[in-house]
């Protein structure tokens, strides 16, 4: 297989050959005669068998013989989860959608033997009602600019020669022949890339700090955690650019004086671990990462750490005691890692996205890079937008967008007809936007201003179906779940937030009750050990700001105005439309409902566990929720 | 040094201090409830939990834990600002919602850290409904009680257990509100390698972790007509009781102790330092042999239970090399029920031997399955320094206010190489005086081996034998104690005795003393006052201690002869046996 | 160097053999501070081979790697991931991320935890099943998520719950009654 690189002289000629795999994706000017099926194999699109129409694909082309003129390849997460599984066939760039393994037979005859598109597989934009082949036409992706997501959708993860041929490595290779460290950190200074991790601390001044303080040994962890809840876009990385990842980490390696390197990864995403791994063993094979770098004498390896399934343990300090075999508690700061991290030396952490952002950053310059985004947010955020929206899915905006236009022009939208009442964005330790903040530009800044956080991405619309009290209630009940039980704020108050909240939305509140709860949620982040426990309140400071009258609503009217809170409501059948076709008793779990069939029946509120299943089943809309 | 400003005062405190040590020297109070750092013995925790110690930096987002803050130059701290007190009065708040209120029946009540704080800080109760955790209490073994819903999470204990000690019996466990200090899968202590050295008692600021309480037997005892009652008293005991009435450290309280215990009604009331001379004879002569013959070396001391345990834990290969002598305690024990019974006349199954310890340890000891003679047990109730002073005062005895009295004869003669057990480097010394002795057949004219003192964990000698210099050492602290172990298994260091002490410093921090707040002082103290006594003791050496001489003319025989082994030996540490027992 | 009694007679029992050999791969150093780095991978290993981590196997652990008992333990008990108890042969996961819990995987759970008697963290007596939440799986695009072993099922409705349970039970070999 491939040889070592030995030097930048033999990486750029890596660079052409390989350029030529990928130039019928990459390149727009192609005028070759083979055809390329690039099938996403994103989390969403495998659950509904996109490998298995890969296979599919595999088959059909050795069939008909034309292994040497069509590829079928997998890639990362194109994106648009939505109308997954999605497929993109170049170099005509068509863009199929909902695309289910039988239908690769269609695909392959109609159009890659007869040039003829798949009309019914093709998008049809909701709103306009078009039909569109090009995925840059689409709203979903007009707006959007791929940086971190570059490759994702584009390559094949798994094949390190993909990578080179879109110009990986050769950011590492300028860096470390071509640049001192202290001139490369200046460089990322320049760029005003920020941690995408959640707290937006510049990359460069971290950088610098791991460079001035002195170790024989320093590390680079890259904080692959991931565990705000409704969140995937660092996973989607790396398991469709794994390489960006790791050529990130050799640069901050070579910048800081490091020469090891760990991936904290969720020990929940297999397949990114798989990828991850191959990219690693690939990359040393060529010399990319090892001894004598592109004999250049600098050295640099990379390590997998699985993590177990506690998200504190996306903190730093508390990933590190990971690491280092111990519980997960985070530690007091400072000392920051950049001073005495991992084993007491000096570390560098960076997440995902903001490792894969560097790379580019030395290809483009940091000009380029600081002129996207905000005064003080540089370049993009990637959001995985979920919840009640129409297109859920990743989505990579420059900093400053809107959240109007976020939600709306790329998300398509509230789902179901519902009506937008919140967004949350930054998982627990973030706030819930009401309306009257959509057209807040996205930047770290304006976020916190308005009670929020950029956090790492997660971005969950709400709807009018929705109880703000109860969204609060849920976040809290993730953050005692999640605690790591150290210090007191967090162990004891958060717990007892979450008794106050519970008790509210069982129609047990008091305004007193109400005023213990706010004043705990002010207390609790001046006094916690870690930012969990600091930002733990978040999620209710924001909705007892926005969204008091709904907390008073349960309070002292004992009423649940979305209709969540099940204490707070009751189910009851309409005798003048009930029709007794039995259907609701028969699926009530409780067998609370009575009545003979063809007469009313009635519900025993006694014991009724408001389950629902009866206002779903009820075809006559006899049944109602109060 | 680094210069900043608390409170508007300025100060100047070396690189690396914290804020905590910045305003303790200007004098200010900032309240810790989780930190504490004892000097001395090498023991530091600083797990910034409580947080009772925020303070307000200017600059700063969010307040900073005073104990765990570096300080910086210019730094501006506040200590008492609104938003300090109440952020400090709502984490109290929070800790006393998750706490039972047994402060009436709690063993710790009057000593309690958070007792004080929360009388302190005028905390309310709130959250009345919230849910509390609940664990089981812990009385699975006879020595260490444990009851984990008074625990605050301030880990003192594990940091003690498995820094400091290496004994890593304990862990916390689980996450978020149910997290519990526990040994491992929140097991009972008797399935976990706790030795019972008490450490961790003595840094609790709660009542989480306590000794195993036996006032209710001993009272129970000293009531019943048909039963005799005898009590022995520990050599360290006598230099710490004072404080729990009021004198300053290291107060020697011998004679009142002694005349209060009377008061008491035990029927005689004895010295274990008379067991500790007895140790040294039968010790003293196990020495010898093995030096003679040159085998089982290093000989290692046998009279601290924690450190046994330990070795049977952790070196069970190295079983052999502990002396086989029984502790002080237990050989008094023995000789109560034997010699002295008989010279008595009483039944010794009519005997009750109490003995006051600064140790818990002892319990445990004390109700091993081997450690009793001809069917009776060597002694029956072990009670800790801390409770002499409660069974006192409940007995209306002030020792501020009573007269000095001597101890009962013939177990209560005693020698100043008896008493030095209570110290670090004591058995060793003593063990010394009577072997040069023994051996050379000279006189030692300065008996006070200097190098062998001191607080410090380890200190080792070459001693001239005449024929042979024997290199020895004195370990306190399970942590140096395995340092010094895993040297002598690697043959990296080679030994001919050593003296171990679970406990950091000996028995004068033994985990049964009076709970302090200034231990590096307080143990310092202690251990003079030692010195002390064994300096104005007319006898010197354990060999000649009349009393002893005399058991041995009149009853033992030879020392390490039959007799002498049947009541003063253990023969070897049958784990098996031991862990049997535990099981039941 | 401590010399830890060997907890349990390890030779005859293969999970042993096969952990004892991944350790010794690991080539673990009794007096390195670092050795605790290779850990929670060794965790992961030794619940990959025996399904959960017993008593026994986490002593096994702390002797290999010189720690006490006490840390493995507390260790494992802090990460979700790792359990001391056996699973469910079926092991049912519902998302409770918050895309999935805003489009109801709160009843689903019930769904499921009704149907089979238990709750989530819990095994049917017969270990058959055991229910258990996580927290987003990146297919939020498919929420409410269900994972059964490896397999998603995505946009799970209400009333789903029995019919996926009877896949699994047809594997059993257990007749289905038909309504
Ligand atoms: C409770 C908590 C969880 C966190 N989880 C993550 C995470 O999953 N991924 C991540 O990259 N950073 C996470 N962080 C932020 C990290 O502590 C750290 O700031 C970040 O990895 C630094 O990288 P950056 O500078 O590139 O953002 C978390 C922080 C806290 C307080
Ligand atoms: S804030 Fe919470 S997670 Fe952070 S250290 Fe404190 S208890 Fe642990
Ligand atoms: S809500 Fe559920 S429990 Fe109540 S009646 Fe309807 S089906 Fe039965
Ligand atoms: S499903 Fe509706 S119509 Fe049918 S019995 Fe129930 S309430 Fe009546
Ligand atoms: S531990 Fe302290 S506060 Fe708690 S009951 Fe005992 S004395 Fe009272
Ligand atoms: S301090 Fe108060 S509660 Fe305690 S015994 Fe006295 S009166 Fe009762
Ligand atoms: S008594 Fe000693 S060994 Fe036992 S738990 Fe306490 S400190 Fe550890
Ligand atoms: S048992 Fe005592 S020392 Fe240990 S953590 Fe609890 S309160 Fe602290
Ligand atoms: S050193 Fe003394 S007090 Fe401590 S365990 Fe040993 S005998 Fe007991
Ligand atoms: S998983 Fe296929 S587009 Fe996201
Ligand atoms: S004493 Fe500082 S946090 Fe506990
Ligand atoms: S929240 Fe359930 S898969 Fe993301």
């Amino acid at each position: 297989m491939s040889t070592r690189i030995e030097n930048f002289e033999q990486l750029r000629q890596k660079y052409e050959e390989c350029k030529r795999l990928v130039e019928v994706r990459a390149d727009p000017d192609y005028d070759g005669d083979k055809k390329f099926i690039l099938v996403c194999g994103g989390p969403g699109c495998v659950s509904l068998k996109s490998l298995q129409l890969v296979e599919n694909f595999e088959k059909l082309i050795k069939e008909h013989g034309l292994e040497n003129k069509v590829q079928a390849s997998i890639s990362g997460c194109f994106g648009f989860c939505e109308k997954g599984p999605l497929v993109n066939i170049f170099p005509e760039n068509i863009f199929y959608v909902q695309v289910k393994p039988e239908d690769a037979k269609d695909i392959f005859e109609q159009h890659i033997l007869n040039n003829k598109v798949v009309d019914r597989l093709v998008y049809i934009e909701p709103v306009s009602q078009k039909s569109m082949t090009d995925s840059l036409e689409m709203p979903f992706y007009k707006r959007q600019m791929r940086i971190a997501l570059r490759n994702c959708g584009l390559i094949d993860p798994e094949i390190v020669e993909e990578y080179l041929g879109v110009g990986g490595y050769q950011s590492l290779a300028k860096v470390i022949t071509q640049m001192t460290p202290e001139e490369a950190i200046e460089i990322m200074k320049r760029s005003g890339l920020g941690g995408r991790g959640g707290a937006g601390f510049s990359t460069g001044r971290k950088w610098e700090f791991g460079r001035m303080y002195k170790g024989d040994r320093k590390y680079v962890i890259c904080n692959a955690d991931e565990g705000d809840p409704g969140a995937f876009m660092d996973r989607a990385i790396m398991e469709g650019d794994a390489h960006s990842v790791i050529e990130g980490m050799a640069i901050a390696a070579y910048c800081i004086g490091a020469d090891q390197g760990y991936v904290y990864i969720r020990a929940e995403y297999p397949q990114a671990v798989k990828r991850l791994q191959i990219a690693i063993d690939a990359a040393r094979k060529l010399g990319l990462l090892g001894k004598n770098i592109l004999g250049t004498g600098f050295n640099f390896d990379v390590d997998v750490r699985l993590g177990a399934g506690a998200f504190v343990c996306g903190e730093e300090t508390a990933l590190i005691q990971s690491i280092q075999g111990n519980r997960g508690e985070p530690t007091t700061k400072p000392p920051f890692p950049a001073e005495r991290g991992l084993w007491q030396k000096p570390t560098v952490v960076n997440n995902v996205e903001t490792l894969a952002n560097v790379p580019v950053i030395f290809e483009k310059g940091p000009e380029w890079f600081a002129q996207i985004g905000t005064e003080n947010s540089k370049g993009t955020k990637v959001f995985a937008l979920a919840g009640k929206v129409n297109n859920v899915g990743l989505v990579e905006v420059p900093m400053g967008t809107t959240l109007r236009q976020l939600i709306f022009e790329i998300g398509g939208g509230v789902r179901d007809g519902g009506k937008f009442k919140a967004a949350q964005s930054g998982g627990p330790s973030g706030g819930c936007i009401p309306e009257q903040f959509l057209d807040t530009p996205i930047d770290y800044q304006s976020l916190s201003k308005i009670g929020s956080m950029m956090g790492s991405g997660g971005m969950i619309v709400m709807s009018d179906s929705d109880c703000m009290v109860n969204i609060a209630r849920f976040y809290l009940e993730f953050v005692v779940e999640e605690s790591c039980g150290r210090c007191v704020p967090c162990r004891i108050g958060t717990k007892r937030m979450l008794e106050i909240l519970t008790d509210i939305t069982k129609g047990k509140g008091t305004l007193d009750t109400l005023a213990e709860l706010q004043s705990l949620a002010e207390t609790i982040p001046d006094t916690a050990l870690c930012g969990l426990g600091q930002t733990a309140p978040n999620p209710v400071l924001s909705t007892l700001r926005y969204f008091m009258d709904e907390y008073k609503a349960h309070v002292e009217e004992k009423r649940c105005p979305a209709g969540v809170c099940t204490d707070l409501l009751h189910y009851e059948i309409l005798p003048e439309k009930c029709i007794g076709c039995t259907s609701c008793a028969r699926g009530c779990p409780v067998n609370c409902i009575s009545g003979s069939p063809k007469q009313t029946h009635v519900i025993d509120q006694e014991k009724c566990i408001k389950c629902g299943n009866c206002l779903q089943k009820c075809r006559f809309g006899a049944v109602i929720r109060k | 040094m680094i210069t900043l400003t608390i409170d508007g005062k300025e100060v100047s405190v070396p690189e690396g201090s914290t804020i905590l040590e910045a305003a303790r020297a200007l004098n200010l109070k900032i309240p810790t409830l989780c930190y504490l750092d004892l000097e001395k013995i090498h023991y530091k925790n600083q797990v910034a939990s409580c947080r009772v110690c925020v303070v307000e930096v200017e600059g700063r987002r969010n307040l900073a834990p005073a104990c765990a803050t570096p300080v910086t130059p210019g730094m501006k701290v506040t200590t008492n600002s609104k938003r300090v007190l109440l952020a400090r009065r709502k984490n109290l708040e929070l800790i006393i919602s998750n706490h039972p209120f047994t402060c009436l029946t709690c063993a710790k009540s009057t000593e309690c850290e958070l007792q004080a704080m929360a009388w302190e800080y005028d905390v309310q109760v709130k959250y009345p409904n919230g849910e509390r955790m609940h664990h089981k209490k812990d009385l699975s073994s006879a020595a260490l009680y444990r009851d984990p819903d008074k625990c605050i999470m301030c880990r003192r204990c594990e940091t003690m257990c498995n820094e400091v000690q290496t004994v890593g019996a304990l862990t916390a466990f689980g996450r978020g509100f149910s997290t519990i200090v526990a040994p491992a899968e929140k097991n009972l202590i008797v399935d976990s390698p706790c030795v019972y050295c008490g450490q961790c008692v003595s840094v609790c600021p709660t009542g989480a972790l306590t000794g195993h309480s036996y006032i209710n037997h001993v009272w129970n005892a000293l009531f019943d007509p048909t039963k005799k009652v005898v009590v022995q008293v520990a050599p360290a005991v006598r230099v710490a009781l004072g404080e729990e009435f009021g004198y300053p450290a290291g107060e020697i309280v011998t004679g009142k102790m002694v005349s209060g215990l009377r008061k008491l009604g035990f029927d005689a009331v004895f010295d274990t330092t008379f067991g500790a001379d007895l140790t040294i004879i039968e010790e003293g002569t196990e020495i010898i042999q093995r030096l003679t013959t040159n085998e089982n070396l290093p000989i290692l001391t046998s009279c601290c239970p924690g450190w046994i345990n330990f070795i049977r834990y952790y070196y069970p290969s190295l079983e052999y090399m502990p002396s086989t002598t029984k502790s002080p305690q237990q050989m008094t024990g023995a000789i109560i029920k034997s010699y002295y019974a008989e010279k008595m006349g009483w039944d010794p199954k009519d005997i009750v031997v109490v003995s006051i310890m600064p140790c818990i340890a002892k319990k445990y000891e004390a109700s091993l399955p081997n450690q009793e003679s001809y069917g009776v047990r060597d002694v029956d109730y072990s009670l800790t320094t801390r409770e002499l002073a409660k069974i006192l005062k409940e007995g209306s005895v002030d020792l501020r206010y009573i007269e000095e009295e001597d101890f009962d004869s013939p177990l209560g003669e005693s020698t100043g190489a008896g008493i030095i057990f209570g110290a670090t480097g004591g058995v060793l010394e003593a063990a010394l005086r009577s072997v040069y002795e023994l051996v050379t057949k000279k006189t030692l004219e300065n008996v006070d081996f200097v190098a062998l003192r001191g607080l410090e964990g380890a200190h080792e000698a070459i001693v001239d034998l005449g024929d042979r210099k024997i290199r020895v050492a004195a370990v306190s602290g399970l942590g140096n104690a395995r340092q010094i172990l895993d040297k002598v298994v690697s043959g990296e260091e080679k030994f001919d005795v050593i003296e171990i002490m679970a406990c950091p410093g000996g028995c004068i921090n033994g985990g049964g003393q009076p709970y302090t707040k200034d231990r590096d002082v307080v143990l310092q103290k202690r251990m003079e006052s030692l010195y002390q006594i064994d300096r104005e003791d007319t006898l010197r050496k354990s060999h000649q201690n009349p009393e002893v001489l005399a058991l041995y003319k009149n009853f033992l025989g030879e020392p390490g002869g039959h007799k002498a082994h049947e009541l003063l030996h253990v023969e070897n540490f049958d784990a098996s046996v031991m862990s049997e027992w535990e099981h039941n | 160097m401590t010399e830890q009694k060997s907890p349990c007679c390890t030779e005859s029992n293969p999970g042993f053999i096969e952990l004892d050999a991944y350790i010794d791969s690991l080539k673990i150093d009794p007096i390195d501070p670092e050795r605790k780095e290779k850990l929670i991978m060794t965790l992961h290993k030794a619940q990959s081979i025996f399904g959960y981590l017993p008593a026994e196997v986490q002593k096994f652990i702390a002797n290999r790697f010189a720690v006490s008992h006490a840390h493995v333990s507390g260790v494992i008990s802090f990460y979700n991931y790792f359990t001391t108890t056996p699973k469910g042969k079926t092991k049912i996961s519902i998302c409770m991320g918050t895309a999935c819990y805003v489009n109801g995987a709160n009843k689903i759970l019930q769904d499921f935890e009704n149907a089979l008697g238990i709750k989530a963290g819990q095994v049917t007596p017969d270990g058959r099943f055991s229910i258990e939440t996580l927290r987003c799986v990146g297919a939020c695009v498919l929420a409410p998520v269900v994972l059964v072993n490896d397999h998603v099922y995505g946009k799970v409705k209400q009333g789903q719950a029995e019919k996926i349970i009877e896949e699994y039970l047809v594997e059993y070999g257990e007749k289905v009654e038909e309504q």
